[in-house]
């Protein structure tokens, strides 16, 4: 194998002047023709900008190379320095000799040029004539296996989903044959299902053109899958690095000991809790319990705004929940996961069905039912402190802040692992774990029975991830807090949940006790589902590809499906038989 | 063209509404029109005579009156008949809208062709002394009021070059365009200068929001030369604004720049409009008022328009 890429003592720093603050130091690592090295770190380890520094994009997010080479074999067999190469220079070889991906596909493209010449563009900028760059734009497409391509060509970003603009970025910075792919976190965005497509293709892509790649990933599980090399970074440094394989199984740093641990690793149902309080002899009865939950919404189209139907977001879900009990309810975007948890908290109209959740005994909250979302980043108001968020649902409950409030917040900052002075702190001065637990403190402030955990964890680094989610099972055994975690994470769903509701296109296709649904998934979209996951056991795996549309959950006017009929499996396992037409 | 529709009906509306406003409240200036225009002669009106010219112009009657019967005229084209004119109030408007709508007309393209590339240039150079100069450039121009920049030009020309601009009578172009430029090419430039700073610093601000959104990382990952990540990535995507601002002011020149026509000596929409508040001339305000209100109401139609073909993602007529 040839030496593509060769990064000898890479520093970089931000800032201006003097004032230069090295973000990575020191980084040395090798990549041959038709190799994959993986990246792996959390946030703030410096991979993104390692990545960023090769081609030097780095230089237009504000920094500076500091020190070291960057030797980069280019096509025509020349040795550039990447380091030292002038902007103009650069230029001729973003693209067409070092092609990138990033992380956020829906943001990644230009919103308001088609995607058609987005791609072309790359062809043109190779030399190509306006026919010759449609051809290949066409042929690009087709490689990414993105069906009717011709008629996409036209289509905008917003028209596309993400995983269709994941592929469609492949084709651009595949377009130009570059010899070095770069992938920033390129699947993180995207669901399970979605993220296997896109690893399925880079692999196949590489083993087609021979493009040496470099892979940028917080998720080990992804590292097994694809990765020939592995390099670890943390707080700016490289730690380790070597063999896939070596490093998986034999890590010698203890930082990646502690990566590999803290990793969720999905076992197919052989390590889900073992404290169902639904197995227990005098099990309580349920503190949620929902029945033929519908939400709807009208869709419109033409020019007189007709109505066409309704877009059957959530139809017929029935569950309930246990006081002490975690349901988690898993699918994908679209499945109408976020729109149940949303219809139960009444953010959205249920178009029918009804739910009945209770309070606690004890402290007869009136308001039964909190909800801790996705994004720790969003979800604070960065112009209150502390000790106003924490009021706030108090208050919005029409209580006074009286000193036992006040006990409680301070208590609940203590029960959540946060400093004690944090009450009149504000939340940029936290980390995403920390206002993760600050959304949780302040979900508790009623004494809910009930707490909606929407993602509450995807957003966040895995070993942050697991203390978050010790954190919640803690909390949930002293509380006796009924859970419902809506999550595409079945790794994190794993160690989480007592039951699971698998939710495919808006209608639970599976329901029952967590070990029971994940070691002997019955639903075909269940079994879709669980065999996407990426394990560290998994190495090297080729997925299928799979070019199925998504079903449409459109449906003409007083349109009612026929009535869901149920198989049962176990004791607490369901599943839906599946009508051979709606298949 | 759903959507047009449902836009042309409200205009109506908003109309009628406007109309009620400016006849109320131009009644309660206190005064009355009949005194204003004879002046100090007013005083030697008989009773009779006084009843006889406000008969004559209609202003005998009740409010409610007056008003149905000016609504009448202005649903059949019938704007009334101006007192100080004494000519069909829409006859003296659109005697004076050309040169208005010129005016503004060159103002807007001198504030885009200037304003635009001036806050490109800036957003480049983000905190780079070229920028603080565009800066402050446009803080000064944003913050100097017309009368001293119009006042300034005179007198620079007339000072230091012995030029005076041409002033009086509207020289139309299609009669005679060096004329009609000479005649406002200064107006223009007085306008403009504010009308440049403030698209040159909403410009700077879009584009430094664009020039950090990823679409824009994308675009230079791709290798693409530095220029078109600039005018072809992010500045198509930074226009909203601009457009949005360009409208509002667009909208309020075609209302009259009063200080500007009375320094100029221009006879303008503006100039008219105070003329006609003066002289309680009540059928050339209203109308004048609801021509203004018209107009803007296209200005906002336009804009609006422009939003589909800037962004794809926009869709008029609300949800998509």
């Amino acid at each position: 194998m040839t030496q593509l890429l060769s990064v000898q003592n890479l520093s970089v720093g931000f800032g201006r002047g003097d004032n230069i603050k090295p973000i990575i130091r020191d980084v040395s690592f090798t990549l041959d023709a038709g190799e994959t090295l993986a990246i792996v770190g959390e946030s703030g380890s410096g991979k993104s900008v390692t990545a960023l520094s090769i081609n030097r994009l780095i230089d237009y997010g504000g920094g500076r190379i500091l020190d070291g080479r960057i030797d980069f074999a280019a096509s025509n067999g020349r040795a550039l320095d990447l380091a030292t190469l002038q902007e103009n220079q650069l230029e001729r070889i973003r693209g067409s000799e070092i092609g990138m991906i990033f992380q956020e596909p829906m943001t990644s493209l230009n919103p308001v040029v088609t995607i058609g010449r987005q791609i072309e563009e790359v062809f043109r900028l190779q030399g190509k004539s306006g026919s010759e760059a449609r051809t290949e734009t066409l042929q690009a497409l087709d490689r990414v296996r993105i069906a009717d391509a011709a008629r996409r060509l036209s289509y905008y970003p917003h028209q596309l989903s993400g995983g269709m603009l994941q592929r469609v970025m492949i084709a651009m910075a595949l377009a130009a044959s570059p010899r070095l792919l770069i992938a920033d976190e390129p699947t993180t965005a995207l669901d399970v299902s979605v993220q296997a497509q896109i690893m399925a293709l880079l692999s196949e892509l590489q083993r087609e053109t021979g493009t040496g790649l470099i892979f940028i990933t917080h998720d080990l599980g992804l590292v097994a899958g694809i990765a020939d090399r592995v390099m670890v970074m943390q707080a700016g440094q490289v730690v380790e690095q070597g063999a896939a394989d070596h490093i998986l199984d034999h890590a010698q740093h203890p930082y990646t000991q502690h990566l590999l641990k803290a990793v969720p690793h999905f076992t197919n149902g052989n390590h889900v809790r073992e404290d169902a309080p639904r197995l227990a002899p005098s099990a309580a009865k349920a503190c949620l319990s929902v029945e033929g939950l519908t939400v709807r919404f009208p869709a419109t189209a033409g020019l007189l705004r007709r109505s066409i139907g309704a877009i059957h977001a959530v139809e017929s879900v029935d569950f309930d929940i246990l006081p002490g009990e975690t349901l988690a309810i898993v699918g994908e975007s679209g499945s109408g996961k976020s729109t149940t948890a949303r219809a139960l908290l009444g953010l959205v109209n249920p178009t029918r069905g009804t739910f009945r959740a209770d309070a606690q005994q004890a402290t007869q909250s009136q308001k039964p039912m909190q909800m801790v979302f996705q994004n720790p980043y969003a979800s604070l108001n960065p112009r209150l402190d502390v000790q106003s968020l924490l009021s706030e649902p108090v208050l919005a409950a029409g209580q006074r802040l009286t000193r036992d409030i006040q006990a409680r917040m301070t208590s609940l900052l203590e029960r959540v692992g946060l400093p004690s002075d944090s009450l009149t702190r504000y939340p940029h001065e936290f980390s995403g774990g920390q206002r993760q637990r600050l959304c949780i403190a302040r979900a508790l402030m009623l004494d809910p029975s009930i707490l909606v955990l929407d993602e509450a964890v995807s957003a966040l680094d895995v070993s942050v991830q697991a203390r978050v989610l010790d954190l919640l099972i803690d909390l949930q055994k002293e509380r006796n807090l009924a859970y419902l975690f809506v999550s595409h994470d079945m790794a994190v769903v794993e160690r989480i949940a007592h039951r699971i509701a698998v939710l495919y296109g808006g209608q639970i296709v599976e329901i029952g006790e967590a070990r029971s649904v994940l070691s002997n998934p019955q639903h075909a979209y269940t079994r879709k589902l669980i065999a996407a996951v990426p394990t560290i056991e998994r190495r090297r795996e080729r997925f299928e590809l799979n070019t199925d549309a998504v079903p449409t959950l459109l449906r003409p006017a007083g349109y009612e499906p026929p009535p869901a009929e149920w198989s049962t499996l176990a004791q607490d396992h369901l599943v839906r038989i599946q009508p051979a037409a709606n298949a | 063209m759903n959507y047009l529709l449902r836009r042309l009906v409200t205009f109506p509306l908003v109309m009628l509404g406007v109309s009620i406003l400016v006849f109320v409240a131009i009644r309660l200036v206190p005064g009355d029109s009949i005194t204003a225009m004879l002046g100090t002669e007013a005083g030697l009106l008989t009773p009779d005579q006084r009843q006889a010219l406000a008969a004559y112009f209609g202003l005998d009657q009740g409010w409610l009156v007056q008003y149905g019967k000016w609504l009448s005229g202005v649903v059949s084209g019938d704007l009334g008949l101006s007192v100080t004119y004494g000519k069909p109030v829409l006859d003296v408007i659109l005697q004076r809208f050309p040169l208005t709508l010129e005016l503004a007309f060159l103002s807007m393209v001198i504030a885009l062709c200037c304003g635009v590339p001036l806050g490109v240039f800036a957003a480049t150079r983000n905190g780079r002394g070229s920028d603080l100069g565009v800066r402050i450039f446009a803080m000064i121009g944003q913050s100097t009021p017309s009368f001293v920049i119009g006042l300034g030009i005179i007198y620079v020309l007339s000072a230091g070059f012995g030029i005076l601009p041409s002033m009086g009578e509207y020289i139309p172009f299609a009669q005679d365009p060096l004329g009609n430029l000479s005649q406002l090419i200064l107006p223009a430039l007085t306008l403009g200068l504010s009308f440049t700073a403030s698209v040159t610093r909403i410009s700077r601000s879009a584009m430094l929001d664009v020039l950090s959104d990823d679409y824009v990382r994308t675009a230079r990952s791709k290798g693409v030369p530095k220029r078109k990540v600039i005018w072809r990535h992010a500045l198509p995507n930074a226009l909203i604004p601009v457009v949005t601002l360009s409208g509002v002011e667009f909208g309020y020149l075609l209302g009259g720049a009063v200080l500007v026509e009375q320094i100029f000596a221009l006879p303008g929409l503006g100039r008219m409009t105070l003329e006609a508040i003066l002289q309680r001339d009540y059928a050339l305000v209203q109308g004048a008022v609801l021509f203004v209100a018209l107009n803007f109401m296209i200005v906002n139609l336009l804009v609006d328009l422009a939003y589909v073909t800037l962004d794809p993602r926009i869709r008029l007529g609300g949800r998509s």
